[in-house]
C-alpha cells in the first residue's frame, strides 16, 4: 500500500536520517520511534507530502505520491501537534469544516454518533473556545474516525488526552486495523496496543558522517 | 470540488461574522486616514479634489494591506492550513475560496463606503461613480496579490512590515490606473481605457495568483 | 545528460572552476571598461543640446540595463532552483541580488546627478527613474524575504517564487509607469529618452555595457563562491578545504 524508498531528510543543514526504507501494507500498525529531534515529525510530514525529502520516493499503491496526490489524500488523514480547531465554531461545525475539505458531507446524526463515541455527547453546539485542550483533541479523534481514510498518520496523538482519551485512541487504532486500515504513529507516551505492531527506530538511520 | 470551495467560503465568512467587531477596523482605518488629509491642508474644494483620487486610493491600499493578515494567520497557527493542504481538492481552488471570502469581508465594504469619502474630498458625482467602479475592479486584485505575499510571510515572526515591502511595489500598477481613472473622470473624459486595464489585470490575477499562492503555501509548510 | 548537469552544478566543482574564471572576467572588465570610459569621456563629441553633461549616460544607461538583466538572471536561477532543486542555482540567485540592487542604485544616483544640469532638480518623477525605484523595492523585498526565513531551503524557494512573481510584474509596472508619465510629463522629459545616437556615442555605450557584464560575471562568481562555502560549511568538501589551509 505505502512504500518508502531510500528517504533522506535534512533540516537546518543537519542530516537527520538517510536511506530509510519500509513498506506498510493494509491492516498494519507501525510506530516510528526515536529520541527528541531525530526527525519523527519531519518524517511524518514527508509521508504526508507536506515536506519534500532530500532524496527518496514515497509510493502509494505503486505510484509516487506527487503524481497520485488526489487519490493519496482521499485515502489518508494526518493529525499533527496543532489542534486544528476553530475557537469560534461549534464542535459540530468544526467537524463539518474538517470533513468539507475532504468533500465529505455527512449528515448531522452520523457526526453526533461519533461525537458521542469520543465522549463529546451533547457538546455539538459548544464553541471551540469553551473546550479544554483535551476535548479539542477528542474532536480530532471523531474527525479521524469519520474521515473514511484507510491510512492514518498520527503525530503524537495522545497529546493532551486524559486516561480515558488514551484508551479511546488505543481502541480506535486497534479497531481500524481490524477493519483493514493502517496506522503510522509516533508517541512519547507508551501506547498499549492490543494488536500486532511493528516499529522503526529512526536512530538506526542517522549517520554521523558528513555529507559530500 | 465546487462544494469544497463553497463550504470553505462559508466557513471563513461564518468565522468572520462571529468576530464582527474585527471587521470594522479596516473600514474605520480607511475613513480615518482619508479624513486626515483635509485636516492637514487648507480644505478648499479645489485642493481636496486635486488630491482626492490619490488619497482615497492609497488609503484603500493601506487598509487592505492591514487586513491581509487574516487570510492565513489563524489557519497557520491552529494547524488548519495543514489540513487544507492535505485536501484531495486542488489547493488553488481552496485558496481562491479564502481570497474570495477576504474580498467580501474587506474589499467590498471599502467599495461601499467609498462614496462617503468621495464626499469628504469634494469629488463631483461622475468621479464618485468612477471611484466605485475602479475600486470594485481593483480591490479583488489587491486581495489576490496580497495573498501571495501573505503566504510567503505567514510563518515569519513580525512579518507585517516585510509583507508591506513585498506587496506594495506589486500594487503600484493598480494604484496608477485606479487613481488616474478618477482623476480623468473629473475632467469629464472617458475612463474606458483605465477600467479596461484594471479588468485585464483582474483577469490575470484571478488566473495566476491562486496558483502562485498555492505554491507559496506549500513552500511555507515545508519547514 | 542529467548526470552531466548534476556534476557541473555541484557546488564543489563550481568552487574549483570559478577560481580559474574570475581573474579573466575581472581583468577584461577592467580593460574594456577603461577603454569605454576613455572613448566616452574624451573622444565622443559633446551633445549639441546638453554639452558635456550628457556623458553620464555612459554609466547610467548600462547600469539601468544591468539592473534589469540581473533581475532576469536572478528570477531564472531561482526558477531553476525551485523546479529542478539545483542548489547552485539558488546560490547564484542569492548572490546576484545585492549586485543587481547596487546597479539599480547606481542607475538612480547617476540619473539624479544627470537631472541637476538637465532640469535643475536632483529628482524628477520621470518614467525610467520611477521604474528603477520600483525595481529597487523589488530587490529589497527579495533580499528581506531571504534573510527573514531561517531555513535556507525554504528561504531560497520563497524568495525564488517572489522573484518569479516580480518578473511577471515588471512589464506591467513598466508599462503602467510609462503611461502614467506620458500624462504628466513636461517638455524636458523627451530628451531623457533615446535620441538617435551618433555612432561615436553608441560605441562607448556598448563597450561600457560589455564591461559591466564582465564585471557582473566576476563579482557574481566571487559571491557565489562565498555562498557555496557558507551554505556547505558542514559538508565534507568544505571541511577538507579548511583542513588543507
Amino acid at each position: 500500500m505505502l512504500e518508502i524508498q531510500s528517504l533522506e531528510c535534512v533540516r537546518d543543514d543537519r542530516l537527520l536520517f538517510s536511506d530509510l526504507s519500509f513498506t506498510l501494507a493494509e491492516s498494519e500498525v507501525l510506530q516510528i520511534e526515536g529520541a527528541n529531534g531525530c526527525g519523527k515529525t519531519s518524517l511524518l510530514r514527508i509521508l504526508c507530502g507536506l515536506r519534500l525529502p532530500e532524496s527518496g520516493n514515497i509510493m502509494w499503491q505503486g505510484e509516487s505520491i506527487q503524481s497520485n496526490r488526489e487519490d493519496y489524500y482521499a485515502n489518508m488523514v494526518y493529525i499533527g501537534h496543532l489542534p486544528c480547531i476553530k475557537a469560534d465554531l461549534t464542535v459540530l461545525e468544526n467537524v463539518r469544516a474538517l470533513l468539507d475539505t475532504r468533500s465529505l458531507s455527512l449528515n448531522n446524526a452520523v457526526i453526533e454518533v461519533e461525537l458521542a463515541k469520543v465522549g463529546l455527547e451533547s457538546y455539538e453546539d459548544v464553541p471551540g473556545k469553551a473546550l479544554s485542550s483535551g476535548q479539542r483533541r477528542r474532536i480530532l479523534l471523531a474527525f479521524v474516525a469519520l474521515s473514511k481514510a484507510s491510512l492514518w498518520v498520527l503525530d503524537e496523538p495522545l497529546t493532551a488526552l486524559d486516561v480515558q482519551g488514551v484508551e479511546l485512541m488505543e481502541s480506535m487504532i486497534v479497531a481500524h486495523k481490524r477493519a483493514g486500515g493502517s496506522v503510522i504513529f509516533t508517541t512519547h507516551h507508551g501506547m498499549q496496543l492490543d494488536c500486532e505492531m511493528r516499529s522503526v527506530q529512526l536512530g538506526d538511520y542517522a549517520h554521523a558522517e558528513l555529507r559530500e | 470540488m465546487l462544494k469544497a470551495f463553497y463550504h470553505l467560503l462559508i466557513r471563513d465568512l461564518r468565522l468572520a461574522m462571529r468576530n464582527r467587531h474585527e471587521l470594522v477596523n479596516p473600514l474605520i482605518f480607511f475613513v480615518l486616514v482619508v479624513s486626515l488629509f483635509p485636516l492637514a491642508v487648507t480644505p478648499t474644494a479645489e485642493a481636496l479634489q486635486a488630491m482626492a483620487p490619490g488619497v482615497i486610493w492609497v488609503s484603500a491600499l493601506l487598509a487592505v494591506l492591514l487586513s491581509l493578515d487574516r487570510l492565513f494567520k489563524q489557519d497557520y497557527e491552529d494547524g488548519s492550513l495543514d489540513q487544507l493542504m492535505l485536501s484531495p481538492n486542488p489547493l488553488m481552488m481552496l485558496v481562491f475560496a479564502k481570497v474570495a471570502a477576504h474580498w467580501l469581508l474587506t474589499g467590498l465594504p471599502l467599495v461601499i463606503i467609498a462614496p462617503l469619502l468621495g464626499l469628504f474630498m469634494s469629488l463631483p458625482g461622475e468621479a464618485i461613480a468612477v471611484l466605485v467602479y475602479s475600486l470594485l475592479l481593483g480591490t479583488p486584485v489587491l486581495s489576490l496579490i496580497g495573498a501571495i505575499g501573505v503566504s510567503l510571510t505567514v510563518a515569519v515572526n513580525r512579518g507585517g512590515v516585510l509583507l508591506s515591502l513585498i506587496v506594495l511595489p506589486l500594487y503600484i500598477p493598480i494604484l496608477i490606473f485606479g487613481a488616474n481613472a478618477v482623476d480623468v473622470a473629473m475632467d469629464g473624459l472617458s475612463v474606458k481605457g483605465q477600467l479596461m486595464f484594471l479588468a485585464a489585470v483582474l483577469a490575470l490575477a484571478v488566473s495566476l495568483a491562486p496558483l502562485a499562492t498555492a505554491v507559496a503555501l506549500r513552500i511555507t509548510a515545508s519547514r | 545528460m542529467w548526470n552531466w548537469i548534476q556534476r557541473f552544478s555541484s557546488p564543489k566543482y563550481f568552487y574549483e572552476m570559478s577560481a580559474k574564471l574570475i581573474p579573466w572576467f575581472a581583468i577584461s572588465a577592467f580593460l574594456v571598461g577603461m577603454y569605454g570610459l576613455y572613448l566616452g569621456l574624451f573622444v565622443a563629441p559633446p551633445d549639441y543640446q546638453q554639452g558635456e553633461s550628457y556623458r553620464i549616460i555612459f554609466v547610467h544607461v548600462p547600469a539601468a540595463w544591468m539592473s534589469l538583466f540581473i533581475y532576469m538572471v536572478m528570477a531564472i536561477s531561482a526558477a531553476i532552483g525551485l523546479i529542478w532543486q539545483i542548489r547552485l542555482a539558488d546560490m547564484v540567485a542569492a548572490a546576484s541580488a545585492p549586485i543587481g540592487a547596487s546597479f539599480t542604485f547606481l542607475a538612480l544616483v547617476t540619473g539624479s546627478l544627470w537631472g541637476k544640469p538637465m532640469w535643475g532638480a536632483y529628482w524628477v518623477w520621470d518614467a525610467r527613474l520611477t521604474s528603477e525605484l520600483i525595481l529597487l523595492f523589488l530587490y529589497f523585498g527579495y533580499m528581506a524575504l531571504q534573510s527573514a526565513i531561517d531555513e535556507q531551503r525554504s528561504a531560497d524557494k520563497a524568495s525564488g517564487l517572489l522573484a518569479i512573481v516580480g518578473v511577471v510584474n515588471i512589464p506591467i509596472i513598466h508599462y503602467s509607469v510609462e503611461w502614467w508619465n506620458t500624462l504628466h510629463q513636461g517638455a524636458t522629459v523627451a530628451k531623457f529618452d533615446k535620441p538617435s545616437m551618433h555612432i561615436d556615442m553608441l560605441i562607448p555605450l556598448l563597450l561600457m555595457a560589455v564591461a559591466f557584464q564582465l564585471f557582473y560575471a566576476a563579482v557574481v562568481l566571487a559571491r557565489t563562491r562565498n555562498e557555496a562555502l557558507y551554505r556547505d560549511r558542514n559538508r565534507r568538501w568544505v571541511r577538507e578545504l579548511i583542513e588543507k589551509l
